[in-house]
């Protein structure tokens, strides 16, 4: 093996890839051929480091330097500075927002300081095109050992004793389900995985599928081992490109390797998997429903029971595990129980991954201990709110499933069931981050948008009650909402979870349901006051500027599509209300806050019109 | 056109459940699935008409329109809701003068709304045909147009 003096691992995962890693790669390139450094220094690219919003992003190896948002323009500098004189270059390190000083090494970023990486063991470190890297990382080692030396109960017995549990959303402890497919009896079974993530605001699996797809196929050889299973398949959304490309090569190179196929390392146990796309429907994380759909059918779900694990794929005993938690498998079968054990609490062991989006400052994926606060993953590690300004108003989690946790739920540990208490879920782990400028009227519309959309159809409670509660909830963020909308809402709800078949509908009205629960003034304001206090319903509020906070910059006025902004320069402006949309721009621009946001007015609308019709 | 979708054909007869593979490979060689196409598909499985339309009008991924030269998939997940993915989709719609689902009269783009491309920490993100792009703005959109036109 040749010696570098030095490695730049470049993140090569979709964000940074977006954001111009190819670009800076090829000028990195470059500039070293220039000062003749090629031979010292090596590019590696890695899957996806998880801190995404700072992207492209780039690890220097031995130092462990962290650089973030790398431009072109930047390259040469960069590369005179760091890697001829040897001295790190702090213009592109990411910096301390109230210290104001520069943070050189990886660990000592709050971002990365309190994570623990259990899951994401490899993310940013190995190429993940390479399978000699994997074994390097001790990739396999598992695999051989739960081959050659574990009967299927001992590795059962491993998980249950560890107590792993489904990180696809419901935590259905693994352990038990794969011994309930082990003691099923049947010619063939089949290991199955789950990779349609389809949360929207999730995307731990695919960064897992992206910088580490070998740790999920180790995962499905030991699972396959444990329930006697010869074929697998995992199953991909087709909007995931890189994903099914690195796991096809990962495939591929396991085949060469004789880690898949016929006897695998001479143990005389035999697997083999394929690569199944999904064709979109959220529905077809559903278990039943995804099996469906790998048999070339409507992905609809049917009624368990029969289980998956005595009737499954092809009525054939089948398991189906999540990305995250098949990716976990591997180190706990090599550590051990008591390892895994470790992290976590009592009922929720090992770790989690959560994706931070939305109105939060450090935006990325994060593996914490199960039990870590919310408070703790919000502000140490995601920084706080986006806009310093801005209050935190709440915390979405589990997607379309799950629900919103207000501030003063913001101490609870992350598990299972302190999450379900709140009336949210843990989902898959997405949390997004809401500030004070959301309406949680308008949010709930959103998710019940995106399950109404996303119905099968076969159960008429969750094909026409998502439809009924969205029309409502239109209504309500319109202006048209009526007294008893909110009980009729949670009466809807309420029948809808009951005679639901599957997940989806069991859960769509979560979202309402836990947005009535902790934000019902805002409904109230909504149907009774015509008043979104957010002014993100345009129909349902008005803009004025207070005259004593007003600094007469003028910023609003020019940013005001519909020039309805008046005044003097250094004196306070006025709003012209018959001729203003409710667009908010003048709010979000105003650096003073001096806009404010009150209920619907009457107002002369031919003004409008007369306006558009001079221009 | 027909050769290569008889050629897909082939190669997976007889295998069961290769509808939606088969589907997918005809859409990536004639861009969309007409009635016609299906049926083809159809008759070369040995299966009905109406089982395999009643595949395509379930994924939304087949489409049974034609598509623009520039196929245009805004994210319309949580994250990029949060961050207000609407204004940009707006500003596109009004920029192209068409709406979701439709194609510009030039054929040369057309827009798609998509639930989570899972790029959530660049949102808004929208997609151009393999291109992702990220921390999206209203004002971002004539420039990003322009370079397709």
């Amino acid at each position: 093996m040749e010696k570098y003096r030095a490695n730049l691992l470049m993140c090569a995962g979709t964000g940074c890839v977006a954001s111009g890693t190819p670009k800076v790669r090829a000028a990195i390139e470059e500039e070293l051929i220039k000062k003749g450094l090629e031979n010292e220094i090596k590019i590696v690219l890695t899957g996806c480091n998880g801190f995404c919003a700072e992207g492209p992003v780039m690890l220097v190896y031995p130092e462990e330097i962290f650089y973030q948002k790398l431009t072109v323009a930047e390259v040469p500098k960069l590369v005179e500075e760091h890697f001829l004189k040897g001295r790190p270059y702090e213009k592109l390190m990411f910096k301390d927002i109230e210290k104001r000083h520069a943070i050189p090494l990886m660990n000592d970023i709050p971002f990365f300081k309190h994570q623990v990486l259990r899951v994401l063991r490899n993310k940013g470190l190995i190429d993940p095109d390479s399978i000699d890297e994997y074994i390097a990382r001790d990739g396999y080692m598992a695999a051989a050992k739960a081959l050659t030396e574990m009967s299927p109960e001992d590795i059962i017995k491993a998980i249950k004793d560890a107590g792993v549990r489904g990180r696809g959303g419901a935590g259905f402890p693994t352990g038990l389900k794969w011994e309930f497919a082990s003691k099923s009896v049947a010619d063939q079974k089949y290991m199955l995985c789950n990779g349609d993530e389809g949360d929207p605001g999730a995307f731990m699996d695919r960064s897992v599928m992206e910088a580490d797809p070998h740790s999920v196929i180790e995962g499905m050889i030991i699972g396959a081992k444990a329930i006697g299973s010869s074929k697998g398949v995992i199953y991909v959304r087709a909007e995931y490109p890189l994903a099914v490309q690195r796991l096809q090569n990962a495939i591929d190179d396991c085949r060469e390797r004789g880690l898949l196929g016929n006897d695998i390392l001479g143990s005389g146990f035999s697997f083999d998997l394929e690569i199944y796309l999904g064709a979109g429907a959220f529905v077809c994380g559903e278990e039943t429903a995804l099996m469906r759909s790998i048999e070339g059918q409507r992905g609809m779900p049917r009624p368990r029971p029969p289980f998956p694990a005595h009737k499954g794929l092809w009525d054939k005993p089948s398991v189906l595990n999540n990305v995250e938690t098949l990716a976990q498998i591997a180190p706990t079968i090599l550590n051990g129980p008591e390892w895994y054990r470790q992290l976590g609490t009592e009922k929720s062991a090992g770790s989690k991954v959560f994706a931070l989006t939305g109105d939060i400052r450090n935006v990325g994926l994060v593996e914490v201990p199960m039990g870590t606060p919310l408070k703790t993953i919000i502000y140490d590690i995601g920084g706080g709110m986006k806009n310093k300004k801005k209050k935190f108003k709440s915390v979405q989690m589990g997607g379309p499933s799950g629900g919103c946790i207000p501030e003063e739920l913001i101490d609870i540990p992350v598990t299972y069931e302190d999450v379900v208490k709140t009336g949210a879920i843990m989902g898959s782990g997405g949390m997004v981050v809401m500030d004070e400028d959301t309406c949680m009227v308008s949010t709930a519309k959103f998710f019940l948008e995106f399950t109404a959309d996303e119905s099968c159809g076969k159960c008429t409670p969750c094909r026409v009650g998502t439809r009924v509660m969205l029309d409502m909830l239109t209504d309500i963020t319109e202006g048209r909402g009526r007294e008893g909308d909110i009980e009729t809402l949670q009466d809807l709800s309420n029948d809808i979870i009951a005679t639901s078949l599957c997940g989806l509908g069991q859960t769509a009205p979560n979202p309402i349901l836990s947005t009535i629960r902790y934000f019902k003034d805002e409904y109230e304001a909504h149907i009774h006051q015509k008043w979104c206090k957010t002014g993100i319903c345009s129909d349902l509020c008005s803009f004025e500027i207070s005259e004593d906070v007003c600094t007469g910059c003028g910023a609003c006025a020019r940013a005001c599509p519909q020039g309805a902004i008046v005044g003097e320069k250094k004196k306070p402006h006025s709003i012209i209300q018959d001729l203003c949309i409710q667009c908010r721009s003048c709010y979000d621009r105003c650096a003073f806050q001096s806009i404010k946001i009150g209920p619907a007015k009457e107002k002369d609308k031919t003004a409008v019109a007369v306006k558009d019709q001079e221009e | 056109m027909l050769q290569e979708i008889d050629r897909v054909i082939q190669q997976y007869k007889g295998k069961p459940g290769s509808s939606i593979p088969v589907l997918q490979r005809c859409q990536e060689i004639v861009g969309y699935l007409p009635p016609e196409i299906q049926k083809i598909v159809a008759r070369g499985l040995k299966t009905s008409a109406a089982e395999i339309h009643s595949v395509v009008s379930f994924y939304s991924f087949f489409t049974m329109k034609p598509r623009g030269d520039h196929n245009i998939r805004i994210c319309l997940g949580t994250a990029c809701y949060v961050k207000r993915v609407e204004e940009v989709l707006s500003k596109i719609k009004d920029n192209l003068k068409i709406d979701v689902g439709e194609v510009t009269e030039d054929k040369k783009f057309s827009i798609e709304t998509v639930r989570c491309l899972g790029a959530c920490g660049l949102a808004p993100v929208m997609v151009i045909d393999e291109e992702t792009y990220g921390a999206m703005t209203p004002k971002k959109v004539p420039e990003v147009l322009a370079e397709y036109s």
